[in-house]
């Protein structure tokens, strides 16, 4: 049907996105699919070093999901701040990619834990770096007859991972001013083996860090270091300016909460180890 | 766009009900509209406030983000459902009356659900938890104060009749 109406239809799983454009008449579809029936795409597995969950998996479940959890816990974390229950309930986790809102948390964790979107249409399967599928604001690289199928996500077997993910918004629950997400690998010596992070909301899509990241390796990820980490990141945003914060204060709280995010990976990565180093 | 009407069936409040439907109508149009279960308030009609909140089997949802062809097959509480057997108020519902947690009672509905959702997966809630389980309700003008306050209430009612 998506292949057939093409821009004149648009897919509907939990509609949390979907339903409230509409509502205010920014979206018009001649079509809505209803795909939320589709049983095959909500499942959460570990497959390997990947977690893979179907597009359908509504964002609840994987919150509640303990194997998730502990898999890929930059994923809870970033959970506790979309929306609120009763929008997980229902929201999926294709459905939030596929929105490509830039200030969301699942598109952000996304391109920060560099997950692999698998795609689907009548013309064939192809699989997408998250990095990749956001393009702009609300806008993907998905054909009007592609469907997000699952999502891959790396999992960190490292003896001390430790991640974190937080933001500021108006108000709880809503769409973050600025979001920064972080994940770091700490040897036994408490050496940064590898980390990644990245900002939501403060630029057209969620952007990630990799060769500021790697100019961490071998540190100890003092405060020192993530703050510079954090200002230099903020210099390559190109941040919105809207009603609720202007550019400038929204570059500002990417360089604070980066540096918060990466203090708490660090803390939590450091704390796992702590232990075996005594 | 087409008129085409759909065939649904829908279990509300324990009463299976039967209806045949546009796609467009969202589930609280329909229970409000049709099923005249007025209970279930509309606000913002876009997600935001809570006032339309529903359980969709057990669980809170948005009634206003949802289309009723969504909720087919599927069981539906309202705050009407949330009454004792005789029709009297539930535990919950007596109090928020005691704790004046209502003044114009319009985010009422979407709160009772809210915390009636939240005591039946956490029967002991701190007052965070209360208040991260009404966060996706708006209330202009309790404060929220008293609303936790009959929540706690509600669950030291509840809890103490559990041991009785």
């Amino acid at each position: 049907m998506l292949h057939h109406y093409g821009d004149d239809a648009r897919p509907i799983a939990g509609g949390q996105s979907l339903a409230p454009m509409m509502a205010m008449r920014l979206a018009r579809p001649a079509w809505l699919v209803d795909i939320d029936g589709i049983t095959g795409l909500k499942y959460i597995r570990v497959d390997g070093d990947r977690l893979r969950t179907g597009a359908g998996t509504r964002q609840r479940a994987l919150e509640r999901d303990a194997l998730a959890g502990r898999s890929v816990p930059l994923l809870s974390a970033a959970l506790q701040w979309v929306g609120h229950a009763q929008t997980r309930n229902r929201g999926t986790l294709g459905g939030s990619l596929a929105h490509a809102d830039p200030s969301a948390e699942l598109p952000l964790a996304a391109c920060v834990l560099d997950a692999e979107i698998g795609v689907r249409s009548i013309r064939g399967r192809r699989r997408l770096r998250a990095g990749d599928l956001f393009t702009g604001p609300m806008t993907t690289a998905l054909d009007a007859d592609e469907l997000i199928e699952e999502i891959a996500w790396p999992i960190w077997s490292d003896a001390r991972a430790g991640s974190a993910f937080t933001e500021v918004s108006i108000r709880h629950g809503d769409f973050a001013l600025v979001a920064a997400a972080a994940q770091v690998a700490l040897d036994g010596e408490g050496r940064c083996l590898r980390a990644s992070f990245g900002v939501g909301g403060a630029d057209a899509t969620p952007v990630v860090f990799p060769e500021i990241a790697r100019t961490l390796t071998g540190s100890r990820l003092e405060d020192d270091a993530v703050a510079v980490a954090a200002a230099s990141a903020s210099t390559l945003l190109e941040p919105g300016e809207d009603l609720h914060a202007s550019a400038a204060y929204r570059r500002h709280l990417s360089t604070v909460l980066v540096a918060r995010a990466m203090r708490e990976a660090r803390d939590r990565a450091r704390a796992q180890g702590a232990e075996r180093v005594q | 766009m087409t008129a085409r009407s759909y065939r649904i069936s829908i279990e509300v409040n324990g009463r299976v009900r039967e209806s045949e439907i546009p796609a467009r109508l969202t589930l609280v149009d329909w229970l409000r509209e049709e099923l005249h279960l007025t209970g279930t308030h509309v606000g913002c009609e876009h997600g935001i406030c809570g006032a339309c909140s529903v359980l969709l089997d057990g669980e809170p949802v948005r009634a206003c983000l949802m289309f009723t062809v969504q909720a087919d097959g599927h069981r539906v509480t309202t705050v009407e459902g949330l009454a004792r057997q005789d029709g009297r108020p539930g535990e919950l519902q007596d109090a928020f009356c005691e704790a004046h947690a209502l003044q114009c009672g319009y985010c009422t509905p979407g709160m009772l659900i809210a915390a009636h959702a939240l005591l039946g997966e956490n029967p002991r809630p701190t007052e965070a938890e209360i208040r991260e389980a009404i966060a996706g309700n708006l209330c202009r003008c309790t404060g929220y104060q008293q609303i936790v306050d009959a929540i706690e209430a509600a669950a030291a009612t509840l809890a103490k009749r559990k041991v009785e």
